[in-house]
């Protein structure tokens, strides 16, 4: 491997690295939505593309998600390959009709005669004092929806990977990107590389119990897993990478391994992400379970504003351990 | 059928009248089979017929290439018909067979074909404006020349991604038509009662050009949708065409007593007074520009047509059951 195997980047940069090149391999990839262009878009994660790309490829849209969304679902069928910015995942109820009825049923509404390959970018994640309208984690809705993939990056690495995937699909793809976590940074190396959908990853290899994990929570899980290291609980942690399609197999192999899990996801848990996920691992590892499986997610609130009170409504380092120490017969 | 006295380019526009009455009675004799099937109980589900509306979808489609897009609605039977979809692979797919146009997992309200440049019908009322809006973006960008026209009904007017788009579509430039019929009725109310204001006023404070049009008169939708496709396709930007025109039957065809929402008579005057084929025809029998028979034998044949569309439809093969999960994704 050369010396750039060891490069690191912070995940904004591996996700603006993984559109240029996208952009200048296919002339037909475009992004659009609120200040994508000269703002880089207020994360500055776009920060440069319209400086290469001009912004023919680049467009500043009204603020009109339903509007730029549903365009691209008609341009993506019509030869282009856009990806759509939404900037906080928030505003995802305001594309929902383009998102669920359009987007996602345009190819099983022609009986596979259209398509539509394109990418919508938001985030989800709270802790950063924006209140209830802009920390909400809204990814099951669309987990929900047969007809869309749904992509949730944990690591600069597979930020990369999976959004050059994602824009290389032939299918509707939301990328859900954390927003604390966008200058955390990770190596990523200089060579072109692609990540498939649909292929979890393991990110730390333990005996004791698994961690299933999902972008914010992978940091959270990996803290966890730490503290646990320090009293002899040896946990894996499971990141699915993608929720749909969803890498059943991995998440049950390691179950049946530990023989024990929790399963962390920022979005609420009522019937939310962790629940589906509880219930793949409780179907396939049966008979390999010492214990239910346990859910955390987000408390069932709006997003309070105080810090004090936000800070209680997601699980942090802590409360996993706590959660993991008990589970394992440790507490 | 032109004399010989005829300049030709007279003779081109006799043709195209010719070809738009012939257009405008397959529409209907579509139609009236559909009713018939719901009748028979022989269509699942229900079907929103265009009769009455068929100047709008043939005026306007002869205008367009081909390869120009078109967005439909829940109404959409007309627009895909004048776009050059086939009767009985129509039929097929109100049917849910095998050789629909969409495999039969479409249905009545979302006919798409490439082939035809239909991008859909869509059963979200202004579900489509956004489609529309993308495919003249597409075309755009990458220099093919196409037109969008997106249909949709007065009741979209409701519908706040409507003028989301407009102002996308004025500030790109982009060759998108927007045709509103106004058939009068959103579902079961007058219009007057759901819509504020003025409607055309609505898109030229985008900046779009507007025109309302007698959307009885196929000749004068052709003639205004010429001028505007032919604006949009040489870069001068985006248009709304607001077309004037009545549905003959109820918001579906299960929708039979309708005289709380509106009088048989105003039906009546409708039919007998403004419908768009009868009228073209008496204009063309009083022209000298078409006999009586000739348009008979057409009426003949298209409804011979459309029986035989009709029974190949009902003689098709359901999908089989094991293709349920096809085509979720591409």
């Amino acid at each position: 491997m050369p010396d750039t195997a060891d490069r690191e980047l912070t995940f904004a940069q591996a996700i603006r690295e993984a559109l240029a090149e996208e952009m200048r391999r296919d002339a037909t990839v475009c992004i659009m939505g609120e200040d994508v262009a000269e703002a880089g878009t207020p994360f500055k994660v776009l920060s440069g593309l319209v400086e290469e790309f001009g912004k023919d490829r680049v467009l500043d849209t009204p603020i009109s998600e339903a509007g730029f969304t549903g365009l691209a679902v008609g341009a993506a069928m019509t030869g282009l390959r856009p990806v759509v910015d939404i900037m906080f995942g928030d505003f995802i109820t305001l594309t929902m009709d383009q998102m669920v009825n359009q987007a996602a049923k345009v190819h099983y509404m022609s009986g596979g005669k259209w398509k539509v390959p394109m990418v919508m970018r938001t985030t989800l994640g709270a802790t950063r004092r924006s209140a209830a309208q802009h920390s909400q984690s809204l990814h099951a809705w669309f987990c929900h929806v047969p007809g869309l993939k749904v992509v949730m990056p944990s690591t600069p690495f597979d930020a990369k990977g999976l959004l050059k995937s994602a824009i290389r699909d032939e299918n509707p793809v939301v990328f859900f990107e954390d927003k604390m976590m966008y200058k955390l940074k990770g190596s990523v190396p200089a060579e072109e590389y692609t990540i498939p959908l649909g292929v979890a990853d393991v990110k730390r290899v333990g005996e004791d119990i698994t961690l299933v994990a999902t972008s914010s929570m992978v940091q959270v899980a990996l803290g966890a897993a730490a503290l646990l290291a320090e009293i002899g609980i040896s946990a894996e942690v499971v990141d699915p990478r993608t929720m749909w399609p969803l890498d059943e197999k991995t998440l049950i192999e390691s179950v049946k391994k530990t023989s024990r899990a929790i399963v962390l996801d920022e979005g609420y848990e009522r019937y939310g992400v962790t629940a589906e996920l509880a219930s793949v691992i409780a179907a396939g590892a049966f008979y390999n379970l010492d214990a239910p499986v346990k859910r955390m997610g987000a408390m069932h609130v709006p997003i309070p504003f105080s810090p004090p009170l936000e800070d209680v409504t997601v699980p942090t380092d802590q409360t996993v351990f706590e959660a993991a120490r008990t589970l394992c017969g440790r507490a | 059928m032109t004399t010989a006295t005829q300049s030709p380019q007279t003779s081109e526009k006799v043709d195209l009248w010719l070809r738009m009455y012939r257009q405008m009675l397959a529409i209907r004799l579509f139609e009236t089979q559909v009713n018939e099937l719901y009748t028979r109980a022989l269509m699942p589900g229900l079907a929103h017929l265009y009769i009455g509306e068929e100047a709008v979808a043939v005026g306007i489609c002869e205008t367009l290439n081909r390869n120009d897009y078109i967005t439909s609605t829940h109404r959409g039977h007309g627009h895909c018909l004048a776009k050059g979809a086939s009767p009985d692979r129509m039929f097929a797919e109100l049917l849910g067979k095998e050789t629909g146009y969409c495999k039969g997992k479409g249905g009545s309200m979302h006919i798409a074909d490439p082939a035809t440049g239909n991008l859909g019908a869509n059963a979200i009322v202004c579900g489509s404006a956004g489609i529309a809006t993308g495919a003249a973006f597409s075309s755009q960008r990458l220099g093919t020349g196409q037109v969008a026209v997106c249909f949709f009904g007065e009741g979209a007017l409701g519908q706040g991604v409507l003028y989301e788009v407009m102002n996308l579509a004025q500030l790109f430039k982009l060759p998108v038509i927007y045709v509103c019929e106004n058939n009068l009725y959103t579902e079961y109310t007058h219009y007057s009662e759901t819509t504020a204001g003025d409607i055309l006023t609505r898109a030229t404070a985008f900046g779009l050009e507007a025109a309302a049009v007698d959307g009885q008169d196929v000749r004068a939708v052709h003639s205004i949708a010429q001028k505007l496709v032919a604006r949009a396709r040489k870069g001068d930007g985006p248009a709304f065409l607001l077309c004037n025109t009545y549905r003959y039957h109820g918001h579906h065809v299960g929708d039979i007593n309708r005289e709380y929402y509106r009088s048989k008579q105003e039906e009546q005057t409708w039919k007998t007074e403004r419908d768009p084929i009868l009228n073209l025809r008496k204009f063309l029998l009083e022209q000298k520009l078409a006999d009586d028979a000739t348009l008979e034998a057409w009426n003949d044949e298209l409804e011979t047509e459309m029986k035989t569309a009709m029974e190949f439809a009902i003689a098709a093969p359901y999908p089989n059951i094991d293709k349920v999960e096809q085509d979720v994704y591409a």
